[in-house]
């Protein structure tokens, strides 16, 4: 018996070295560890990792935000400047210049209170995307420099959101209005577009002319996308799985950091989004989590007392060998 | 013609017997089928394997019922229809994948085991190499499966695997487009995998594991001591009740208590894997769909190809492609490399030892190399882990014929 202990020993001792080696070991030495900054959007990842002609510029943004961010924002003035967002972020909004303008309605709870400053003073900056611009006034999104452009004003805006656009919000409204307007979802029957309709097929043909219809403006689309991005982005149904939580995190916080130049903006999702946008990503990636954590108990249990009416069965058969 | 027996009523004892010799076959194979009282947990790894191979067959079975061997609907059938629409879908998944994984651990504990104890020595040749051929064929039915999913590594591990075939310098690149059947890894290659996949392979596995089992009753299973004695003496003791004089038990019902009871305890193990920690045997970069245009940053196989894939890699191509030939076919020369007449464990063979504990070492190591990015430090041990390997293997004969008799 003792021997045998020793024997398990040697084998459990090899086995976890070898498990060590091909799996914490090796996974830490083939990514870069990249350091998320606790969601706190104050511009120091930007500044660091900027060549010096921009440093001084990115010096001089997250300073003004700074300083917005100490101003006491009036909600129910915001809400009058908030009629100028509405032109382009409203219901069925149609694409602009590559991208279709998400929703704002969960906006104060999902988005950090220095990034909606930020994006307002300057978009391109606020996502770290500056570099893809020339003049960062093209942006799709540049129009808003010249339209909420005094510190108060922007401060405002951002009260409004903080306190009127701020109430509870889904997993999947999180997804929605923070990832969805670049990202499908094919497990979850989502596309660029939101939510795939129900349509129905004509008996006589075969042939379901709706989802014909739909299906060209989802790839009408997607090329604008492809063309203002670079790239189709990709579907995230499943990247919970592809990567780690922690890679994700860091990713969406600035995804500069684990891939320079991308084209990906920053979303500056705030802790409540973040973990909203997780929690969806999880649903969709890793369906399987509530029924796992349900029977898993049950099967070792089985085994467990399994092992032990054999071990009793085996001691009686050896009872009189030795 | 043999004698029936008239009175016997129909699938009675008699019945069976006259026609099926239920119970000679019984005795043969279970009842006084005999094995030495002399052994540990490790000559359980056997029955052991068989459940794991029973558990991904019949996960298998209900994977086939789900999976689409489509390259444009293969990822989506397994990482959404059997994960979220089939009923308990997702535990057969991750049993056949955890299952696959674990497999190679029993397989590697095994021959391990029979290296150790000399197990393929004086008439158990045979073991060994029906042992080897089922590893080669578990080897190409986990790789062969592994591209089914049709992820982005199942996709640039079939490219960069069916790629060796060109030979290196042979530039065989006729033999590389015939065994894909396209250009690049496309529909044609994912049906061919499909079926070597759930029929061929699986077939030949079948075959060669009654194989194995059969090489096993003449020479006998080895002991912990490496003793030769004789098994009709030892059984015959047992049959008149002196058990404890007696070196052998029968396979039913002793020996198989205890397998029963190893089993349970790698069972906890194996669904503890299967429910809390599946991952290791499932690589996230195969949840990125197979794309033709993106080079995954690191491609590896799975660890238990990892060792032979390291000692390919660290050489230039041609001596690399030899290398790793070598590599492939060294341990089926086992038996006859092994100049030493002693079967004993390796703790009492003299240099034999170091050649066991190095071994198994260096094959650690090359493990880990074959994972990790070929830069820097890990080049240079994985070289060296290399060398070492083949350096071992020219010793081997060297080493035993300079063993002592015991």
């Amino acid at each position: 018996m003792n021997k045998e202990l020793k024997i398990l020993g040697i084998v459990v001792i090899f086995t976890l070295i070898l498990y060590w080696g091909v799996e914490p070991f090796a996974h830490s030495q083939m990514h870069k560890h990249v350091e998320g900054h606790g969601l706190v959007y104050d511009g120091k990842a930007d500044i660091e990792e900027a060549s010096k002609d921009k440093k001084e510029a990115k010096e001089k943004f997250w300073a003004d935000v700074k300083r917005i961010s100490s101003i006491k924002g009036d909600p129910v003035a915001g809400e009058a400047t908030f009629a100028m967002c509405g032109s382009c972020h409203m219901k069925n909004a149609s694409n602009m210049g590559g991208v279709t303008p998400p929703s704002l309605d969960h906006a104060g709870a999902l988005y950090d209170k220095n990034f909606l400053i930020a994006l307002i003073k300057n978009p391109a900056m606020a996502t770290n995307v500056d570099h893809k611009y020339k003049d960062t006034a093209t942006h799709p999104m540049g129009a808003i420099m010249s339209m909420v452009s005094s510190d108060q004003d922007i401060a405002n805006v951002v009260a409004y959101l903080k306190t009127k656009k701020a109430g509870e919000v889904t997993p999947k409204e999180a997804f929605t209005e923070a990832c969805s307007r670049c990202h499908a979802n094919r497990y979850a029957k989502m596309t660029q577009l939101g939510d795939i309709p129900k349509t129905k097929s004509n008996i006589k043909t075969g042939q379901d002319i709706d989802r014909i219809k739909y299906d060209q403006k989802v790839a009408t689309e997607q090329n604008a996308l492809a063309d203002y991005l670079g790239k189709l982005p990709p579907d995230l149904s499943i990247i919970y799985r592809a990567r780690s939580e922690h890679f994700l995190e860091t990713f969406i916080e600035n995804p500069q950091s684990q891939l320079p130049g991308t084209a990906m903006p920053r979303t500056g999702l705030s802790h409540e989004g973040m973990e909203k946008v997780l929690s969806f990503l999880e649903e969709t990636g890793d369906p399987s989590k509530p029924a796992r954590d349900a029977v898993g108990p049950w099967v070792l249990a089985f085994f467990i007392i399994f092992t032990i009416l054999a071990y009793l069965w085996k001691q009686y058969q050896w009872r009189d060998l030795h | 013609m043999a004698h029936f027996d008239e009175n016997a009523k129909p699938f009675s004892h008699q019945w069976l017997n006259d026609r099926l010799a239920i119970d000679t076959l019984k005795r043969v194979l279970s009842t006084e089928y005999w094995i030495p009282k002399n052994i540990n947990f490790l000559w359980a790894m056997g029955m052991v394997l068989a459940a794991t191979f029973g558990l991904l067959l019949i996960s298998g079975i209900f994977l086939l019922m789900y999976y689409q061997p489509n390259t444009n609907l293969a990822f989506d059938s397994v990482n959404y229809t059997i994960m979220t629409e089939v009923g308990y879908g997702w535990l057969w998944r991750h049993i056949h994948g955890v299952g696959a994984s674990v497999v190679f651990l029993i397989i590697y504990i095994h021959m391990f085991t029979g290296i150790y104890y000399g197990s393929y020595k004086r008439g158990r040749e045979l073991i060994w190499l029906s042992g080897m051929l089922l590893f080669v064929l578990f080897s190409a039915e986990a790789f062969s499966g592994y591209m089914l999913p049709w992820g982005q590594m199942s996709y640039w591990a079939g490219m960069v695997i069916t790629n060796l075939f060109s030979g290196g310098s042979l530039h065989a690149n006729g033999l590389v487009e015939w065994i894909r059947g396209d250009y690049i890894p496309g529909q044609a290659f994912l049906n061919r995998f499909f079926m070597l996949h759930v029929l061929l392979l699986p077939l030949v596995i079948i075959g060669a594991i009654v194989f194995h089992f059969g090489t096993l009753r003449l020479p006998h299973v080895n002991n912990q001591d490496g003793e030769d004695f004789d098994f009709e003496e030892s059984a015959r003791l047992y049959k008149e009740g002196k058990k404890k004089e007696s070196k052998v038990i029968p396979f039913n019902p002793v020996f198989l208590s205890k397998d029963v009871f190893v089993m349970g305890i790698y069972f906890i193990f194996f669904f503890y894997l299967v429910f809390y920690h599946f991952e290791f045997a499932m690589d996230p970069v195969n949840f990125d769909p197979a794309n033709g245009l993106k080079t995954p940053t690191h491609i590896y196989p799975e660890w238990y190809f990892l060792w032979s894939y390291e000692i390919l890699r660290p050489f230039p191509t041609d001596p690399g492609l030899v290398a790793f030939g070598f590599a492939q076919v060294i341990f089926f020369l086992l038996p006859f490399l092994d100049r030493s007449p002693n079967v004993a464990p390796a703790s009492r063979r003299g240099l034999f030892k170091f050649w066991f504990w190095i071994l198994l070492v260096d094959m650690i190591v090359l493990t880990f190399m074959g994972k990790l990015p070929p830069q820097g430090i890990w080049s240079t041990i994985g070289l060296i882990a290399a060398i070492t390997f083949i350096a071992l293997w020219v010793l081997l004969p060297i080493i035993t014929k300079l063993e002592k008799k015991l």
